[in-house]
């Protein structure tokens, strides 16, 4: 298994009434309602928890990018993960990811996580999400329809970028270059690892495997909606004739742990406030004509993960995000068997955690860290412990770190 | 009845479905972004007086071809290689939304081809006091609400137009997500595409015209028309929203071909 602590950096000061009143958590949000002073201090907070996640164990920090929202904080990933490779020694560090269409020219994109491989010494993983709609199409203006093939064209730039030694030319429809030739390039060689984002378009499942990079299902729907996704995913390894490696999926799950069931209930306001403000998104930002195949919005798993979002932001409370399996809440023992139930379920070997989300505060953030490092970790972080990864740094899978898992060169 | 024609154009890359009626000077007429359902009544009544012909643009209902046109100029050189596939050398164009910044981009890239012009609540130009209109954005309640003036001016349609309206705003809703992936490729995120520096070339007779209550793109873009085009008459449309043609069909029918004639 590889615990991969996953942070969105939200802002946590909305209004009390934010959901009523406003349109909108991302897009039309007004900046006014960020606090610099606040956002000082909760930058450096969510900072110190990454790096005490290294400290706790976890095998990667991750951090992602997003744009005109107060869901998460990080419009430049790659600032918060230049912080990280100075602070941490151990850990792998997920940027997941650049939006690669987003990007102008998109060898920015080679140049800065080539810096960021090498300022860590190898300890990068590479992640090339196409960006939700709010993101790309709303907040950068893309054109919904072409927005797949500059993704991939921007992906082929970086990737030929990454691997060729001498200066080329690229002549491509969105980006023409008389010369490529990227300083520095990665300390990974050929290139870090890649693992793509998804939310269940058709498109990302085939792409993804054709590529071999790792399929990261990330979505708030719980692994029980989740279950659909990758289940879709399997099926297509599957029919493509590839072999199943847990590792060639990962999944994010929201995880609390308290000393007792009853105790859990000190995230509850967190949780609330994560569903009902960071997720307040109305069904137009999220899925705009053209965004998604017509292939894709037919299909069961696009209609069921929108269905399901849609009535989770509107009508739930604790007890339903609890059951939905929105968000794995109680104490160690509770957790455990929830979470390995649905590692199996999900066959996924990357778990993203989202130990802190919502407005909550960082002592409890850092409960939870240390409550799920000390008490769940050791249960599940040898399941998958028959497959190697091969989307992993080298350098971070060396013996000394894996003795266990009888690891062959 | 219209009839469907089936055109096929360099080599097969694109088959445009074309509704073809009436009598008298040919007519092209290029719907807006949401698209055209069907054979509407305005059309009709143009076809009195005029041999009309209604291609779905690429993208919309069987007409295909998207892939293949990078940018508006793409799209308004498709235009005319229509217009030779259907033997037409020279035509009237009306234009609605969408399809009235492809006519004004006809009329400026390749005059020869253009007889009159009408634009009818054209995109093409931007204005940051008057955004128009985010179709991407809206839902399809919301969509359909403002593309009419108001919710009380269907009260005083007749009772075929009501229902014939009615039809219209569940076709409407139905083929979002198929029409506007088309028309976002061309008016996202900004419309204005570069017809200000090409409008000059503009030498047809042309006609502004506009639904006074349009929701979606405000009436006083009209005044971009007029200073953009040398003589462009404007005419403002009481009662009517942005689907203009539709709500007001006759009077619709009528200025465009008394200005015509």
């Amino acid at each position: 298994m590889k615990l991969c602590f996953f942070h969105l950096m939200p802002y946590q000061d909305l209004p009390e009434s934010f959901e009523k009143d406003y349109h909108s958590v991302w897009v039309d949000a007004p900046n006014s309602l960020f606090d610099p002073e606040k956002g000082h201090h909760m930058y450096n907070d969510f900072l110190d928890e990454l790096e005490y996640a290294e400290k706790m164990g976890f095998d990667a920090i991750c951090v992602n990018e997003h744009h005109s929202n107060a869901y998460g904080l990080m419009p430049s990933p790659n600032l918060m993960a230049s912080a990280m490779t100075r602070a941490t020694s151990k850990a792998a560090i997920v940027v997941l990811g650049n939006s690669l269409a987003l990007y102008n020219p998109p060898i920015r994109v080679a140049e800065e996580m080539a810096m960021l491989d090498v300022l860590s010494g190898g300890r990068l993983i590479a992640g090339f999400p196409l960006g939700t709609a709010m993101d790309t199409i709303f907040g950068y203006g893309q054109v919904p329809v072409t927005l797949r093939e500059k993704y991939q064209e921007a992906h082929d730039l970086v990737m030929k970028a990454w691997t060729e030694r001498e200066p080329f030319a690229f002549n491509g429809k969105y980006t023409q270059l008389r010369y490529v030739n990227i300083w520095p390039r990665p300390y990974q060689q050929p290139h870090p690892p890649i693992w793509v984002p998804g939310s269940g378009s058709l498109e990302t499942w085939d792409w993804t495997i054709k590529n071999d990079y790792v399929y990261c299902y990330l979505s708030y729907s719980g692994y029980k909606v989740g279950k659909t996704i990758l289940d879709g995913f399997w099926d297509e390894m599957e029919r493509q004739g590839k072999e199943f490696n847990p590792y060639h999926a990962g999944f994010l799950q929201l995880v609390a742990v308290s000393e007792t069931d009853e105790q859990a209930q000190e995230y509850k306001d967190s949780i609330e406030y994560f569903f009902k403000k960071s997720l307040h998104i109305p069904g137009g930002f999220g899925n705009p004509p053209g965004y998604r195949s017509v292939k894709t919005n037919a299909s069961q798993a696009g209609a069921e993960t929108m269905q399901s979002r849609t009535k989770q932001l509107s009508d739930f409370t604790w007890t339903d995000y609890l059951e939905a399996g929105n968000v794995i809440v109680g104490s160690p023992e509770t957790v455990r068997q929830e979470l390995t139930h649905a590692i199996k379920e999900l066959r996924v070997g990357n778990l993203m955690l989202l130990l802190q989300f919502g407005d909550m505060p960082k002592e409890l953030a850092m409960k939870n860290t240390t409550l799920f490092a000390n008490e769940v970790m050791p249960h599940i972080k040898d399941i998958w412990s028959e497959y190697e990864t091969r989307w992993w740094p080298e350098k971070l899978t060396e013996p000394s770190k894996s003795a266990s898992k009888n690891t062959s060169q | 009845m219209p009839e469907t024609i089936t055109i096929s154009l360099r080599g097969g890359d694109f088959e445009a479905e074309v509704l073809k009626d009436g009598s008298g000077p040919p007519l092209l007429y290029l719907h807006g972004a949401i698209g055209q359902k069907g054979w509407a009544p305005f059309l009709d009544a143009l076809a009195k007086k005029f041999t009309v012909y209604a291609p779905y643009l690429p993208g919309y209902s069987k007409s295909n071809g998207l892939d293949k046109l990078d940018d508006l100029i793409d799209l308004t050189l498709y235009q005319f290689e229509l217009l030779d596939a259907l033997g037409v050398a020279k035509a009237h164009v009306v234009g609605h939304f969408l399809g009235g910044m492809i006519a004004a981009e006809m009329a400026a890239l390749s005059p020869s081809y253009v007889d009159k012009l009408v634009l009818a609540a054209p995109a093409g130009t931007w204005r940051d006091s008057d955004p128009v209109a985010d179709l991407l954005s809206m839902s399809a309640n919301d969509l359909q609400n403002d593309l009419w003036s108001s919710a009380s001016s269907s009260m005083s349609l007749s009772p075929a137009d009501f229902e014939a309206n009615a039809r219209l705003k569940a076709a409407l809703a139905a083929d979002r997500m198929q029409d506007l992936t088309a028309a976002g490729k061309f008016l996202w995120p900004i419309p204005d595409k570069g017809l200000k520096r090409r409008a000059y070339r503009i030498k047809a007779p042309t006609l502004v015209i506009w639904g006074e209550n349009d929701r979606i793109i405000p009436p006083v873009y009209a005044e971009d028309f007029a200073k953009l085009i040398a003589g462009a008459k404007v005419s403002v449309m009481s009662n009517a929203g942005h689907l203009l043609m539709i709500e007001r069909a006759e009077v619709f029918a009528d200025t465009v071909a008394d200005f015509l004639s």
